[in-house]
């Protein structure tokens, strides 16, 4: 299953650059991110090259950091895909809490991660499957 | 007007005769029917009969708010439930709160300080008092209640908040008097502002400002803006509640009603006495009361005494404004909050650490705010901002339950609260107070 790395950032100047810049020290890649703002505070998603290294360092920062288990999925970039993809998860009824999506090569491949809520006890990557989508596991999302 | 002109003008060497024939009285009382007290006494091997006259106080035991705490509820009573009328609570410092409880003649003492207090302010019997103080548990309301009652005014029972109605209250009754926190006069001065009010055309004459410590710039603030004469009350509600000592129109100092409530001055860490007009401890023996009477009482308010006869005919001792505290109590909205209320919601919750800081603020509306930062730490931290926002509301609910006020709780990085050598630093006071 693929990882994606949350962290606890409060929302002042420099919280942000504190992270990026240990994860530069360790050779870390930071392949997509996105940010969830709650005001005073935020959660930085982080998808890396190497999420359990980057998981340890932050900890050992005395960062407030989890690792999450995401599902990737790999979307061909045309018209319609996100909306087939969501409507596969809708049908199954799979509870999406958060997503981002990137674009690697433009008209080529998207990557859809998306958060599911109690993703283990549900089917969410048996039903993206049967709806034509391919599913990345770990090593596969971090060597993009 | 002068409330009990025969206990508040008696001559020094009069009273001294009184206070020392209470005091007498009361260490035989104490030591008799409740067993706290007679413990005390026999640790600190003085007997009753040894106590003739006031002077023998400093040989007697400090009474504290743990002596309250550990031995609540009823440990320091010194009646059968069945004769005690009322009870309050206020906040205790963990745990437990602080119980109070009233006979009946406990009920009449209090009516008798609190009709001196507002005599003493510059109220005659047949005028109207709006008290805004809150009524319940907080000893404010009823307090001025029992006292306005006493000295024959007319009450207009309003509580605290509901400002729009207050505003109105005062135009339609025209109160003279108006009771509540100080920082509460200087909000409602901005609502009526905003209601085309101009608060210097406003009604009230007299305030009767306390629950809270204040300055003499915020005095000169309310009197400018409201055009009145603004008064300071102090009391605890320890001690009875409000009605423990007020301030005449002379404003230098609060007359102390010594005949009932006995003060003693001393440095807060040695337990001596200090010189009269040094700064130290107020502790005070309640001389009359049945219920919970309480000896040699740790305040822990910072104030100077003076013992000089007052322009206004007093002789009681007055004491100055609070100038602080020797424990880390603070004041907010006229409610007592202590940093370990605090401390024992947050350690009550699974996973968190006691990584916490208290910032307190007045804001531009003159009410303070009260803010609770907390770490959040790789234990507590979910990685779902669902569940961090359920886990600040449970934190943010638990501590306004324990406090009685509402509270922002924000939630911050790990090891962002300074780690101090000893004792952290638990509270920032942004209030010029």
């Amino acid at each position: 299953m693929a990882k994606q790395l949350h962290i606890f950032v409060e929302n002042k100047p420099g919280r942000l650059k504190t992270i990026t810049e240990s994860l530069q020290k360790i050779g870390i890649n930071i392949r997509a991110f996105a940010i969830q703002d709650r005001g005073d505070y935020g959660l930085m998603k982080l998808i890396v090259s190497d999420p359990r290294q980057a998981h340890l360092s932050l900890a050992d920062m005395g960062c407030a950091c989890a690792l999450k288990d995401v599902l990737a999925v790999s979307i061909p970039d045309r018209p319609g895909n996100l909306h087939r993809l969501l409507g596969a998860l809708a049908d199954g009824g799979i509870n999406i809490i958060d997503a981002h999506g990137f674009v690697l090569q433009p008209n080529k491949q998207g990557i859809c991660v998306i958060e599911i809520e109690n993703l283990a006890q549900t089917n969410a990557e048996q039903v993206v499957r049967k709806a034509g989508f391919d599913v990345l596991d770990d090593d596969q999302l971090n060597n993009l | 007007m002068i409330w009990n002109e025969k206990f508040e003008c008696m001559a020094p060497a009069e009273l001294k005769q009184v206070q020392s024939e209470r005091l007498k009285k009361l260490a035989a009382y104490v030591y008799k029917n409740c067993k706290v007290y007679k413990d005390k006494f026999d640790k600190a091997t003085v007997k009753p009969d040894k106590i003739n006259s006031i002077d023998d106080i400093k040989r007697l035991p400090f009474t504290t708010k743990v002596d309250m705490r550990d031995n609540y509820p009823y440990g320091l009573f010194c009646m059968d439930q069945k004769d005690v009328k009322e009870i309050h609570v206020s906040s205790g410092t963990t745990g437990n709160p602080t119980l109070v409880g009233y006979t009946k003649d406990d009920l009449k003492l209090w009516s008798e300080v609190m009709a001196r207090c507002l005599a003493c302010a510059g109220a005659e019997p047949g005028d109207t008092v709006q008290n805004a103080y809150g009524y319940g548990l907080f000893t404010g309301g009823l307090g001025v209640h029992y006292g306005g009652l006493e000295m024959g005014l007319r009450i207009i029972p309003m509580s605290s908040g509901q400002t729009q109605r207050q505003l109105k209250i005062m135009q339609d009754f025209k109160p003279k008097i108006i009771t509540c926190t100080p920082s509460y006069a200087l909000y409602m001065a901005e609502e009526a502002k905003d209601m085309g009010i101009d608060p210097k055309n406003g009604n009230w004459k007299i305030g009767v400002f306390g629950a809270e410590p204040w300055t003499e710039k915020m005095r000169d603030e309310i009197e400018a803006v409201w055009n009145m004469l603004a008064t300071d009350i102090y009391g605890l509600s320890e001690i009875i509640g409000p009605g423990v000592a007020q301030e005449c129109p002379h404003k230098k100092g609060l007359h102390l009603f010594s005949d009932v409530f006995y003060p003693e001055i001393i440095d807060p860490d040695t337990g001596e006495s200090v010189k009269e007009g040094q700064d130290g401890e107020l502790v005070i023996t309640t001389l009359t009361k049945q219920a919970i009477p309480l000896i040699r009482y740790r305040t822990r308010d910072l104030v100077s005494i003076n013992c000089e006869k007052c322009k206004c005919g007093r002789t009681s001792p007055r004491i100055s404004k609070i100038k602080g505290r020797t424990d880390d109590m603070i004041v907010v909205r006229g409610i007592n909050v202590f940093p370990s209320q605090i401390e024992h919601v947050i350690l009550g919750i699974e996973g968190t650490e006691p990584h916490y800081q208290i910032i307190v603020d007045r804001q531009q509306h003159h009410l303070d705010e009260v803010e609770v930062l907390v770490e959040v730490n790789s234990k507590m931290f979910s990685d779902e901002v669902k569940k961090l926002e359920e886990l600040r509301r449970k934190i943010k609910k638990e501590i306004e339950t324990v406090l009685s006020i509402g509270v922002k709780v924000t939630l911050v990085e790990p090891k962002t609260i300074e780690r101090s050598m000893g004792k952290a630093k638990r509270v920032i006071d942004k209030r010029q107070i």
